[in-house]
């Protein structure tokens, strides 16, 4: 006879109740794994896109996702022609923001050179850019479709394709357009400002500068030997992928991550409480009914396991409930919460950890009753 | 009524609370043999002692000094003789309480089984014995029902069969009739009585209810810790 189901039943409005307020806890518990590994997925997700092997940067930079980084764009050419090299394609970033449709897009546009690393992936709708000038790829996230037309600058460009997943450390979904346009935008002045400039003599300020090169080495070549040689070009510096990802995660969303990470044991440390709390209470609601048990017989592991066993359900349900929750709201958080099973697994474990310890509590309550206590009225 | 085996034998049982200026004697040197087939009152104005010397012939209270047998064993001799008090209780001891006691999220029938699945029997066969008690004390028609739709006479019965449900020989009564009127009390005693006879059990009560001190075999009075008149 599971001693431990039948209370549960007797009463299992209120411990439905209460697995539900667990399983809410459980939810910001499960929101928050899932906002971290979405800050570090989107983070990383703008490095990788490009599948490069050695990222080639401002001298005295940490690359374009850490810090400003300018090289003149005909970097490429001589880092093309360098042993080893396989493919390299110049790159800019920028964050803009831009009217649509009566409200404000921040956007995180990706220059490129068609035809060379640093373009997008993998269209899932439309099609890449097919000309020069004036069309662009977007995330799905900015909320543009194939065929909208955005200003962006000084022009007009159309969206001719769309991805998924594309976007900056900081959530902005990306888009793509070729680097000619990408570099006019980050240098054209409004016409007002270009006013003044023409008649203060100056003309149009235009700077041949990109943030980076990307470049795919040759089967069997020597990366760290390729970034050495790299390096000795003053004005250069040379990072490998692994490098570059390391750079972006310690610097560029190091606190985010930090800040995330203690919320998220503060948060389990609340959760260990209350389910302590809630136990306990549990255990002092039955006392007369476990001095009665010790009275007829029943032995410590009878009391033992009525007490932990409910625990146990408490943070079974509450955790299944949690993901359940989690998985039908987490498309409506404005950043993405990436939640892997492995992540679910281990929260299934520090519960089922936590649940074992704050049973202890109660336990100890239960194993001090005096079965005499029974007898009274 | 032929008297058969001793089941309860405690010789200069003594318990005190305390030390120095603050010792209380709750049980001074009692001397008590109780028969199978016995049913036997304690009685006694409020410290005199009756719950003390109930619970420790139940084995939930430790004597400061004297012995106990049950059933023949000897339990207590100056310490406790076996480890497995509970074990002890639940073979040799039944218990019915003033306040009845039913687990609350059990049903009737359930409430019985449970000290049968405690001492191991198979739940269908505990099932059926729980059925077979219920129906003998005239519950069975309310076998899945749970505590709190009971009566004080139903929740009583259900009590007295989760007491006798592992035929334990002795039994021990605080107050059962308590919460009960007149004639139910009587009813409940002379079942008592029907029941220790057919068992070859005894009955030690603990009780103040004057209606039924007719039911009993003998009336042991306690005053001060100390046994009277028996």
């Amino acid at each position: 006879m599971n001693l431990a189901l039948k209370d549960i039943r007797h009463g299992l409005f209120r411990f439905v109740l209460t697995c539900f307020g667990l399983g809410l806890l459980m939810t910001v518990v499960l929101a928050m794994i899932g906002i971290y590994n979405g800050l570090v997925s989107d983070a990383l997700a703008v490095v990788k896109a490009p599948a490069a092997d050695v990222w080639v940067v401002e001298a005295g930079t940490q690359g374009p996702f850490a810090e400003a980084s300018s090289i003149p764009a005909d970097t490429r050419n001589a880092v093309a022609r360098m042993p080893g090299v396989a493919e390299a394609g110049a790159i800019n970033y920028q964050n803009i923001e831009a009217p649509f449709q009566g409200r404000t897009l921040r956007l995180y546009v990706i220059g490129y050179e068609r035809g060379r690393p640093g373009g997008p992936q993998t269209i899932v709708a439309g099609r890449g850019i097919g000309t020069s000038h004036f069309e662009l790829v977007a995330d799905r996230k900015t909320g543009l479709a194939p065929g909208d037309t955005i200003r962006l600058g000084r022009n007009h460009f159309t969206v001719v394709g769309l991805v998924e997943g594309a976007m900056n450390s900081g959530g902005d979904p990306a888009v793509f357009m070729a680097l000619a346009d990408a570099m006019d935008l980050q240098t054209e002045l409004a016409p007002a400002d270009q006013r003044v400039q023409v008649a203060r003599g100056g003309g149009a300020v235009k700077s041949a500068s990109v943030a980076a090169v990307i470049v795919r080495v040759t089967p069997g070549a020597d990366v760290s030997l390729l970034t050495a040689t790299l390096r000795q070009w003053k004005h250069l510096a040379a990072l490998t992928q692994a490098e570059q990802e390391t750079i972006l995660l310690a610097s560029v969303v190091d606190k985010a991550r930090r800040q995330i990470g203690l919320f998220l044991g503060i948060l389990l440390t609340v959760s260990a409480v209350v389910i302590a709390l809630i136990i306990y209470t549990m255990t002092m609601e039955k006392l007369k009914q476990i001095a009665t048990l010790k009275l007829i017989g029943a032995p410590d592991r009878t009391i033992v396991g009525l007490i932990v066993q409910q625990a146990l359900i408490l943070g079974a349900s509450g955790w299944g409930i949690g993901l359940v929750l989690i998985l039908l709201v987490k498309d409506v958080f404005p950043r993405r919460v990436v939640l892997e099973p492995f992540n679910v697994g281990v929260l299934a474990a520090i519960i089922f950890v936590v649940c074992l310890a704050a049973s202890g509590l109660g336990v100890r309550a239960a194993l001090k009753v005096d079965p005499a206590t029974a007898l009274g009225s | 009524m032929a008297l058969g085996d001793v089941l309860v034998e405690v010789q200069g049982l003594a318990k005190h609370f305390g030390d120095g200026e603050t010792r209380v004697d709750a049980l001074r040197s009692v001397d008590l043999l109780v028969r199978a087939g016995e049913v036997i009152a304690l009685l006694g104005p409020s410290g005199s002692g009756k719950t003390t010397l109930l619970n420790m012939i139940g084995c939930i209270l430790d004597p400061s000094a004297g012995r106990v047998a049950l059933d023949g064993d000897p339990v207590f001799d100056g310490k406790w003789l076996r480890n497995d008090l509970r074990r002890l209780r639940l073979d040799k001891i039944g218990f019915i309480f003033q306040a009845h006691n039913l687990l609350p999220f059990l049903t009737a029938e359930e409430n019985v089984a449970v000290v049968l699945d405690l001492a191991g029997w198979p739940a269908e066969k505990g099932r059926a014995r729980a059925r077979e008690l219920l129906d003998y004390l005239e519950v069975g028609h309310r076998a899945k029902v749970k505590p709190a739709l009971l009566s004080g006479g139903e929740a009583q019965r259900v009590a007295i069969a989760r007491a006798l449900a592992n035929r334990p020989r002795i039994i021990l009564a605080d107050e059962p009739t308590a919460a009960l009127d007149s004639s139910r009390a009587q009813l409940v005693m002379d079942l008592l009585r029907k029941l220790a006879a057919e068992q070859e059990a005894c009955i030690i009560t603990v009780t103040h209810d004057e209606k039924i001190f007719d039911r009993f075999d003998r009336l042991i009075h306690l005053r001060d810790g100390h046994l009277v008149d028996a």
